[in-house]
């Protein structure tokens, strides 16, 4: 059984529920206390993941390895600046209520599951454990009617994915008779030929995948969602779990499948180019900083699937790399858009942040640092993740992917010197003070994005170590 | 022979329901057909072996969930006709889509192929002739998959949560509700005195108020007019 192996999940589930009940017994607001609680617990499971043993528990359908550690790490870590980045602005907007940490910590612990998982019903339960609190929270300002269309929005797009994610696996059971992914991968390699009622399962799994980190052609809802949710949601929507998805599509595709590869390849090339093409040319034209983020994130899946599609090792390490620094870059330049707000509204256009670079010049250069780092300009984070990802594509003989890459930052550069711009040579009135929390992630955020090339040696060897783990 | 034939008989029986139950006018008839489609979902499981399974799906569907849709359909004012309407609008392209789908699945089954080990991995109904159902699934559910069962459970809270969050609301703050406490310790309501024995009221300085005047019980001869004055004189 070996159920001391789930202690970081464990320990988040616990948490939880005792969050829970101190939520709804006592009769004060006690959100403050649940929301640093649930933050501590955050922190608690971190420690608990580093200090993991590897192994698989519960007949194999939980895996701790390299992979996981590093995933899991990147998935807390989100999740918690994510509750940071929320905390002031839920008081702000009268969102306060104790539910909203809680269903974030269930989110984290789905997605820890999602991470772990080495089974087919494992991967469906922390998906769903992951998404049901992903709609409820999208629509959590309840009283606005977009906050409530994003969430019935997501809700229903998301069912019809997770609909596709079960047919697929249904016909992937009964091609391999087992849902665990070891098995499963026996069966691959035990065959001759292709079968191509597996291929039809392995491609609705991947579609329904794709969904979730909203690759092209399946992105539809990504955009209407994050301008509709309220703003931190969308920078959690935007973190944490794409990195979850990401995780898991790598373990479908390099695990179980890792024999078929050239089928699942073309499927991700073209969500690949389709993403980085979609994500540089429809976020020209937007005047909603949320949509235009949005519009943003599709690309860098883009980029980021492209590790994944080249099928090799050191395109799966350039993937885990993009991933955690488009963490870290994304949830830093959406704690500015958090605290973009006049006179205690919150505002959500790109033209608001006119002149930013007089009234608040520090948040003005962190800004600055973040889209250059999502342009990809050295010496910041985000050129060394394209780069590795880029330099993957090239040794693996892709050049459209990689041609299609550098063409695609090329023309994305102008929407994020567009902010720049607007930032520095445009006249405006100053925004309200930002708080303490907003500016310990800006800073933090900041200082990784820059400093990154200084000091990547310990995050190459981590993503060395879980590719090793992952491939075997 | 027998079985083969219950089987066509039942599984016919199910999707002619479920087929109705998409298309009644009737949403009472939709439900009525539910349940009927249950029923023989259920007749399809026992004949598959799996006894614990049907009258699970007998109980619980049948005799809850399908009990509470019918009142939810009887209970709420839904259009039915208005929802119907994107129908024929939208027929033609569903019915391509569906089309394809459904030739690319009779491809897929018509060449499906098993991996050479799926039989014996596959799970059966009951693992062996002495074990029986409600046991083996005991094992599967409490043992062999009790962290997916678990993590099943949170799935639920979370769906728990999530409804309050979403649909709850504390009442307004000018509704009045009972609060004994605060009712029984209000100062006008009770008054303590420490009474002299044998005083009167009069003399504690507490006046009672006369008592309103009883009404007077109707005399059978009033006239009409002070039948409508009611009591007042």
């Amino acid at each position: 059984m070996n159920w001391t192996l789930v202690l970081p999940e464990l320990v988040l589930a616990l948490a939880g529920l005792a969050a829970l009940v101190a939520g709804v017994l006592p009769k004060r607001d006690t959100s403050f206390a649940i929301n640093m609680g649930v933050f501590g617990a955050m922190l608690l499971a971190a420690v608990l993941v580093m200090a993991q043993p590897e192994g698989t528990a519960f007949a194999g359908q939980y895996v701790s390895d390299a992979f996981t550690r590093f995933m899991k790490l990147l998935v807390l870590a989100g999740a918690a600046l994510g509750l940071l980045v929320a905390m002031d602005w839920n008081v702000k907007e009268g969102l306060a209520k104790f539910e909203f940490p809680l269903l974030l910590l269930f989110s984290s612990l789905g997605m820890m599951v999602m991470v772990s998982a080495n089974d087919l019903i494992a991967l469906y339960l922390g998906l769903e454990l992951l998404s049901l609190s992903l709609y409820v929270i999208a629509a959590f300002n309840r009283d606005s009617e977009r906050s409530a269309e994003a969430g019935l929005k997501y809700f229903i797009l998301g069912s019809l994915a997770s609909g596709l994610l079960l047919y697929g696996a249904s016909l992937i059971y009964g091609f391999a008779g087992s849902t665990n992914f070891d098995r499963i991968a026996d069966a691959v390699s035990a065959t001759e030929g292709v079968p191509f009622g597996l291929v039809v399962g392995l491609v609705f799994v991947l579609a329904a995948l794709a969904f979730k980190v909203s690759a092209v052609p399946f992105h539809m809802w990504t955009p209407d969602v994050y301008e509709g949710a309220p703003t931190p949601v969308t920078a959690f929507f935007a973190s944490a779990p794409k990195v979850a998805a990401i995780a898991l599509l790598t373990r479908v595709a390099a695990g179980p499948f890792g024999e078929l590869v050239e089928q699942w390849q073309q499927v991700l090339i073209l969500a690949s180019l389709g993403s980085m093409i979609l994500g540089a040319l429809a976020a020209i034209g937007q005047k909603n900083i949320k949509r235009l983020m949005a519009y943003s994130s599709i690309g860098h899946i883009g980029y980021a699937l492209m590790g994944l599609a080249v099928g090799s090792d050191l395109g799966i390490r350039g993937l885990l790399l993009y991933m955690a620094i488009y963490l870290f870059t994304n949830v830093g330049a959406f704690a500015v858009l958090v605290a973009m707000r006049r006179n205690g509204r919150a505002l959500e256009g790109i033209d608001d942040l006119a002149g930013l670079g007089r009234t608040d010049p520090a948040m003005a250069l962190a800004m600055t640092v973040f889209m250059l780092s999502m342009a990809g300009i050295p010496p910041l984070a985000g050129f060394f993740g394209k780069l590795y990802v880029f330099l993957a594509a090239v040794y693996g003989g892709y050049w459209t992917l990689a041609v299609v890459g550098v063409l695609t930052s090329a023309v994305s550069a102008y929407y994020y010197l567009r902010v720049i711009k607007v930032m520095y040579f445009d006249a405006g009135e100053a925004l309200d003070a930002r708080p303490t929390s907003l500016s310990v992630v800006l800073a933090g955020t900041g200082l990784f994005t820059v400093f990154f090339f200084a000091f990547p040696a310990p995050f190459l060897a981590a993503a060395q170590a879980a590719v090793a783990a992952l491939v075997g | 022979m027998i079985a083969a034939l219950a089987f066509y008989v039942f599984a016919a029986i199910l999707i002619a329901s479920a087929v109705m139950v998409v298309t009644s006018r009737n949403p009472v008839h939709s439900v009525l057909f539910l349940i009927l489609a249950f029923f023989n979902a259920a007749a399809l499981f026992l004949i598959a072996g799996a006894e614990f399974l049907a009258m699970i799906l007998v109980i619980v569907y049948v005799g809850a969930v399908a009990v509470l849709f019918l009142f939810i359909v009887m209970m709420l004012d839904i259009d039915f006709s208005r929802m119907r309407e994107g129908l024929q609008r939208y027929a033609p392209i569903g019915a391509v889509i569906g089309g394809i789908l459904f030739l690319e699945l009779l491809f897929v089954f018509g060449s499906w192929q098993f991996a050479p080990d799926a039989a014996t991995l596959r799970l059966n109904a009951t693992p062996g002739p002495e074990v029986t159902n409600t046991e083996a699934l005991g094992q599967l559910i409490y043992t062999d998959y009790i962290y997916l069962f678990q993590v099943a459970g949170l799935i639920l809270l979370v769906a728990m949560i999530g409804a309050i969050v979403l649909t709850l609301r504390d009442k307004p703050a000018n509704s009045k509700r009972q609060d004994i406490g605060v009712q029984v310790a209000r100062a006008e309501a009770v008054k303590l005195a420490n009474p002299p024995s044998r005083a009167g009221l009069g003399q504690l300085g507490i006046i009672r108020r006369p008592l309103p005047e009883a009404p007077k019980p109707k005399a059978v001869g009033h006239d009409h007019h002070d039948h409508h004055g009611g009591g007042h004189h």
